[in-house]
């Protein structure tokens, strides 16, 4: 956005030696860029119609059979219900549970500097760290079990090693690490929002919930889509943690589409195969972003023309 | 406001004090929650320093106990293999150079982008964006064929080159309106000294930047510090894993270790919870500043 001020001396500018400027100095980020982001994005994309191993010529040009492979294996489907999973759970019970915790530290309390850094601590943990000491307190008779059978006298449940459950143990260990960076978020976004609105409302007799629901809420929706999608996309493409922490097994039960392309890649030497795999989930993660850009841009439309017309 | 409540101050406002009571009733029930939580958050670390002072033993007979006796030789260990110092070394390293390549390359482009009106700008800020989206996980097989062909496996600038073209977006997307809102006047002024563009951005715009330029340069160290994937795939020898990598396989080669796995894992951990006290302000800056405007 160019400000009024900055405009006039930018427009004299325009009119000489002004080309190779721009091209210099874009030049080092667009390369770097092009080479390393949109380049392979691309040749992803058109190594997955070919049946291939990395490293022998690119010619068995095999159409869409790849896709068509991957949505009839059952391990694929599987790992891409995972995801989903994994996506619901993130918008149901984290990001409201973010949503409580900023709420709660935006009040005036005791030590709440404290309590930001440290719930924010966890977010900036390697997911690779976060992975191996959770393995370690789930593991059978671990740290968990102990507390378990201490309460209620018996641990029998296999955290990590029932198909069952391990999905759900991946989903926990993943909200603790990123439910405070949502947290973050939200606290700035609640900072923004001035407190008369939320006393004047008390002061109509609202209710805490009321307040909360009917100000505090709306105000905050910008950040929540930003939550929101950011959630969504981290969702579908998660890796590290489940690779590290379970492989995504027992028998398949925590993989996901990431951890199912890198194993068919540097595991079985079929390139051609995963890429198809990381061309699905570059789609679905690009359909979150423009479901997620025509939603923001006509709330932020309407928002505006409601506003103009009630003046 | 002031016309409904002109002649009090908000201490003694009867609503204002109505709601303070409330508020002190349910404060309770907030500290508890708050401090169940930050039980949640801390003890798996604790478990993870103090596991390391005790041994494989101590830790199957009793997981929740304090270390008894404490046993100093799990981190002494870690501590005099060169394995550790190495995996240090390389981290730092690579993160320093990812930011050496991510802070000029985005200054510069979103200086241009913010500042001068060209065919095409909103084009390429669109483009920029579009990054967003996409981590590395997406793109990492033929980014793995790239860096192959360009003969970067297994070198540091192999894991810094790709892990600075995938900043790039949040950092433009971070600098653009802050670049944007330095006040055309300082430009016309130093046009008027005859100041070339160039020196301008360097002596006047990049001064003007500093908190912003650390922001992006916290960031990034922090993103590469913790990168997995690519440093998995592009560094196959040992001598030149990252910590991540080195931690992942010390847990895998020491399985039936878990004292020595902790202490391992806990030391990969001080350096960037160290980072993180430095520079809290910085990285919740942020990623507060790249989600708004993102």
């Amino acid at each position: 956005m160019l400000t009024a001020r900055s405009q006039p001396a930018a427009t004299r500018r325009s009119t000489r030696r002004k080309w190779p400027l721009v091209v210099a100095f874009l030049a080092p980020a667009l390369i770097l860029y092009l080479l390393f982001v949109i380049y392979p994005i691309a040749q992803g994309m058109r190594y997955s119609f070919f049946d291939w191993n990395g490293l022998e010529p690119l010619n068995q040009f095999i159409g869409l059979d790849n896709f068509k492979a991957a949505f009839a294996d059952p391990s694929f489907t599987g790992a891409l219900k995972h995801n989903l999973i994994i996506l619901v759970l993130s918008l149901v019970l984290q990001l409201p549970f973010a949503m409580f915790l900023a709420v709660l530290l935006d009040q005036n309390l005791k030590g709440r500097a404290l309590m930001r850094m440290l719930f924010f601590a966890p977010y900036v943990l390697s997911e690779v760290v976060t992975a191996i000491v959770w393995r370690q307190i789930l593991r059978p008779g671990g740290l968990l079990d102990s507390g378990v059978s201490a309460a209620s006298g018996s641990a029998d449940v296999l955290w990590l090693a029932d198909p069952a459950i391990v999905l759900y143990t991946v989903f926990f260990v993943l909200s603790w690490k990123f439910f405070g960076f949502h947290m973050i978020l939200m606290l700035a976004g609640l900072q923004q929002i001035p407190d008369e609105l939320e006393e004047a409302a008390a002061i109509d007799g609202a209710t805490w919930w009321q307040t909360f629901r009917y100000v505090t809420v709306p105000l905050l929706g910008p950040t929540v889509r930003v939550s929101v999608f950011l959630a969504m996309i981290g969702s579908l493409q998660q890796f590290d943690l489940v690779w590290v922490m379970t492989g995504g097994g027992p028998v398949n039960a925590s993989n996901t589409m990431a951890t199912y392309m890198i194993d068919w890649a540097f595991r079985r030497s079929q390139f051609g195969y995963a890429s198809a795999v990381s061309v699905i989930v570059f789609f679905l993660s690009l359909l979150v972003a423009l479901a997620y850009q025509r939603w923001v841009l006509r709330r932020d439309i309407e928002g505006s023309l409601t506003a103009m017309g009630a003046r | 406001m002031m016309a409904i409540r002109p002649a009090l101050t908000r201490a003694e406002d009867p609503v204002v004090r109505r709601l303070r009571a409330r508020a002190a009733l349910s404060r309770g029930l907030l500290y508890l929650v708050a401090f169940a939580v930050l039980g949640v958050i801390v003890i798996p670390v604790l478990y993870a320093a103090l596991g390391g002072f005790r041994d494989t033993g101590q830790l199957a007979a009793d997981p929740v106990g304090l270390p008894d006796p404490w046993i100093f030789t799990n981190y002494a260990d870690v501590l005099s293999t060169g394995s550790f110092w190495q995996q240090v070394w390389n981290s730092t390293f690579i993160a320093m150079l990812t930011t050496l390549f991510v802070l000029p390359t985005a200054s510069l482009a979103a200086f241009v982008i913010s500042r001068f009106s060209f065919r095409g700008r909103e084009g390429v800020y669109t483009l920029f964006t579009f990054g967003l989206l996409f981590p590395v996980a997406v793109a990492i097989l033929p980014l793995f064929i790239v860096v192959r062909q360009l003969d970067l496996l297994n070198s540091v600038i192999g894991v810094a080159l790709p892990q600075a073209a995938f900043q790039l977006p949040l950092s433009i997307v971070v600098l653009r309106p802050f670049f944007a809102s330095i006040p055309g006047d300082l430009e016309e002024a130093a046009i008027l000294d005859g100041a070339s563009p160039f020196r301008f951005y360097w002596s006047v715009l990049l001064p003007l930047s500093r908190p912003v330029m650390s922001t992006i340069a916290v960031l990034t160290v922090v993103t590469s510090w913790n990168a997995f994937l690519l440093p998995l795939i592009v560094l196959t020898d040992a001598g030149g894993w990252t910590l991540p990598i080195g931690v992942t396989n010390f847990s895998t080669q020491y399985t039936t270790d878990t004292a020595r796995v902790l202490a391992f894992t806990t030391l990969s951990m001080i350096p960037a919870l160290a980072f993180y006290m430095v520079a809290e302000r910085q990285i919740v800056r942020g990623l507060s500043a790249g989600a708004i405007k993102g």
